[in-house]
């Protein structure tokens, strides 16, 4: 089974084959409240680990989505660019919004588990 | 992900009479104004609500706004000292809007003014402005004139076209009427109005009949079966953006004049003749010629909403003004914002790029309200 890491940032990273598909979290998901707009990277822009790359719009706020490792941007989600909607609705699953090829597989390690990511909601 | 936002309140927020009822319907609360109030509430969300003032009816609780009376023999002529607003001519039954201004012309909150008796008037202030503004009018006030805050007052806005079939003992009231009501038991005063741009009504009681209050309003049925949207904070300023209404502290404040600001409306025409409030001479001068800049609204290209602050752009790519609120509108279905710029570009259909994240979005200048006003005759 693929493993699901988690940032800070309350973004989720699946690493397949030296490829991390990346979404937010349904924690950041409920946070945000309904989502009307997404703005993704280019295919092939080349992407360093905490960079911003992305923005994920609600009616409340705009939020900087980054790259949690550094890589190539290999894929985006047009599906949630067409309809923002999806996000709120699977943010886990269906609301990805980009895969990244990535440089160093290794970082992905530094990334933090699940039971890690619960406890920093928890402790919030 | 980062965002601007705080979700949980700190300890030392206020609460309102509400506050209870608000947590136990899933209220996310956040700061505003030194209150913990509702952003959205968890089985709704902003779209939600803000659709359901469109098309059916939600209740808002905006107790954390600033509630006075003003009172005793001369009460109308001492509010003029210190408002735009035609007073005088205020009959009992009536509200108005109101501008306090200062010696420069510039607006210090903008206020709604009731008349229930000649020397009995109840202003509805902004939360955030409240004390400033009672005080300021405490301190001109003459000898046998009463400024009574009412902080423990609660203030609850029924919003909609379905608003008035919710609260029959209210329906008789026209636009813009204020009255003594009794709902349930409960000693109100209510006017019809709001800040949404829909009809409606803005209902004030003791703080001990507000829960009550409102849980009547929400148990009560509407024509399609359903019941009253609770509404928050988020919704309430989708909706008043959408409307072309200004939010004080974004839209206006101490350096704009109600000239540039388009309120015009809010000085009475006699009060433009006479003066007699802070600034007179200087607002009645901007009433008479064109300003120099306006306040304008703008509809973004594309589905990104340009938010407060952002810079706008003319067409040889000079800075010419500032976004002053901004955001998705869910009735318009896109972008919408409000701006100032330079009178020469404040034409609907002017052609104008907005700052997003360093590039610039094609915008055009549009008519406000973005949503026509549906308020009733």
């Amino acid at each position: 089974m693929t493993e699901t890491r988690y940032t800070r940032d309350h973004e989720w990273v699946r690493l397949e084959d030296g490829v991390a598909t990346i979404g937010i979290t349904a924690h950041a998901a409920t946070q945000l409240g309904d989502i009307v707009f997404v703005e993704l990277p280019e295919p092939g822009r080349e992407v360093a680990a905490n960079a911003a790359c992305a923005v994920v719009e609600s009616v409340k706020a705009a939020s900087d989505i980054f790259a949690p490792m550094t890589g190539r941007i290999a894929e985006v989600n047009q599906a949630v660019v067409a309809d923002p909607a999806i996000i709120g609705q699977a943010a886990m699953t269906d609301g990805w919004l980009f895969r990244l090829t990535v440089s160093d597989a290794s970082e992905f390690h530094a990334l933090m588990e699940k039971s890690a990511y619960d406890a920093m909601l928890e402790a919030a | 992900m980062t965002t601007t936002l705080t979700a949980e309140p700190v300890a030392s927020l206020r609460e309102t009479p509400l506050t209870a009822l608000h947590r136990a319907s899933g209220a996310r609360l956040v700061a505003f104004a030194g209150y913990a109030m509702p952003v959205h509430y968890d089985g709704t969300g902003i779209v939600a609500e803000h659709l359901a003032c469109r098309t059916s009816a939600a209740l808002f609780d905006v107790s954390h706004m600033g509630q006075a009376w003003v009172t005793g023999a001369g009460a109308a002529a001492f509010l003029e000292t210190c408002l735009t607003a035609d007073i005088l001519g205020l009959a009992p039954g009536r509200q108005r809007y109101a501008l306090l201004t200062n010696a420069n012309g510039g607006i210090e909150d903008d206020l709604m003014v009731g008349c229930l008796a000649p020397d009995r008037f109840l202003l509805v202030v902004n939360a955030a402005r409240k004390h400033a503004d009672f005080a300021r009018l405490a301190a001109a006030r003459p000898p046998g004139i009463s400024v009574q805050p009412v902080p423990y007052r609660a203030l609850l806005a029924l919003q909609g076209p379905w608003a008035s079939l919710i609260l029959p003992e209210a329906a008789h009231l026209r636009f813009m009427d204020v009255a003594e009501i009794a709902v349930g038991g409960a000693r109100c005063v209510i006017s019809r109005s709001g800040y949404t741009g829909e009809d409606g009504f803005e209902i004030g009681c003791d703080a001990s009949a507000a829960e009550p209050l409102a849980r009547q309003i929400l148990a009560r049925t509407l024509p399609d079966g359903g019941h009253v949207t609770l509404a928050g904070l988020g919704a309430r300023d989708t909706l008043r953006l959408e409307a072309g209404l200004c939010l004080y502290g974004a839209d206006i404040g101490p350096d704009t004049d109600p000239a540039m600001a388009g309120l015009s409306f809010a000085v009475g025409k006699r009060r433009r003749r006479d003066g007699g409030f802070p600034g007179a001479a200087i607002i009645a001068h901007a009433l008479a010629g064109r300003p120099a800049r306006r306040r304008v609204g703008l509809r973004p290209e594309g589905r990104a909403p340009v938010r407060a602050g952002a810079a706008i752009h003319d067409e040889a790519g000079q800075v010419v003004g500032t976004i002053t609120s901004g955001g998705f509108g869910p009735s318009v279905n896109g972008p919408v914002a409000m701006g100032y710029v330079p009178s020469e570009l404040a034409a609907p259909g002017t052609a104008l790029g907005l700052d997003l994240r360093g590039r610039l979005v094609p915008a055009r200048v549009c008519a406000l309200p973005f949503v026509p006003h549906r308020y009733v005759a």
